[in-house]
């Protein structure tokens, strides 16, 4: 024992083995739904009670709250499936294999809910819920490699190959994520320019920007919840016929 | 209160928006709890089959 001290970095390992990360995840998700919940509470409490209407949107503008949280999840989420696959071709961890397909759907809804929530805020706004220029085009691609990155995993029987399959796909779509970014300054378009993350002045008031970065954290935590209780069920379901995931379903069930 | 709900007019946009993301995030948080626990009814069931063939 003692020629194998417990270092960081054997630690680090252990915590890539399915069963320990299958407990901790466990231990850990309690309290990542805690402060979900709390952030959404104060990020609500902030945005529509608190915060004052916009002098030039009036009330319409507190789709923000719900709006940017969503498309920065969308991209967010497509780096972390993007990494992960990087991670699951170079060293075969299927932890990380497990991440990225846990975080497919999840981010797919986010990207769902940032088209329609951009669509509902567009039509009051610029009086039209749909427009093809270079943003909203290019979110509704990040909506499909999200879609495509489903498919393919789930056409694929074995599973460790589906995920290789995946995985470089997800990786090519990378591309998609800086022209996103930049997209409302690099063409003419109705979509607004960034408000947030320009920091020499962020154009938006300290009463408003408050409540969105409350917002922002919430859907982080929402995230970390279900993409952990998703990558729990993986494990489980690629585990299934281990000593461990028999143990721990007997003793549950008896 | 009336107020807040009519959101300034806005209310045909805002409240939907609202609650579709409400539904959204919810359905992402339960879908994975739901299939857990049908997972693990599924295997605990092969095992006892398992466990059954065996004594036989």
């Amino acid at each position: 024992m003692s020629q194998n001290p417990d270092t960081w970095l054997t630690r680090f390992h252990r915590l890539g083995s399915p069963p320990s990360f299958y407990r901790l995840a466990g231990i850990l998700m309690p309290f990542i739904g805690i402060i979900c919940i709390a952030l959404f509470a104060s990020g609500l409490f902030g945005g529509l009670v608190l915060a004052p209407a916009d002098y030039q949107q009036g009330e319409s503008y507190r789709i923000i709250y719900i709006h940017v949280p969503s498309a920065w999840m969308s991209m967010f989420v497509y780096a972390l499936l993007a990494t992960a696959s990087a991670i699951s071709l170079i060293w075969r961890m299927k932890l990380a294999e497990a991440v990225a397909r846990a975080s497919a759907p999840v981010g797919a809804a986010y990207t769902f809910l940032a088209l329609v929530t951009g669509s509902l805020w567009g039509k009051p706004m610029w009086g039209t819920w749909w427009v093809w220029d270079a943003r909203l085009t290019s979110e509704l691609i990040l909506l499909f490699l999200y879609l495509g990155y489903m498919a393919l995993v789930a056409a694929i029987d074995d599973r460790r190959s589906a995920s290789r399959a995946g995985a470089v796909l997800a990786i090519v779509g990378v591309v998609n994520l800086p022209i996103i970014h930049f997209s409302v300054e690099w063409w003419n378009t109705l979509h607004q320019g960034p408000t947030v993350t320009k920091f020499d002045q962020p154009s938006i008031a300290i009463s408003m920007l408050i409540p969105l970065l409350l917002m922002a954290g919430a859907f982080k935590f929402h995230y970390l919840y279900t993409m952990l209780a998703r990558v729990r069920v993986e494990i489980l379901d690629s585990e299934r016929r281990t000593a461990w995931v028999n143990t721990l379903v007997t003793s549950k069930a008896s | 209160m009336i107020e807040f709900l009519q959101m300034g007019g806005y209310a045909i946009y805002v409240w939907p928006a609202y609650a579709l993301t409400a539904l959204t995030l919810a359905v992402s948080v339960i879908a994975p709890i739901r299939r857990r626990k049908r997972l693990v009814r599924e295997i605990s069931a092969i095992a006892v089959q398992k466990e059954r063939s065996r004594s036989e």
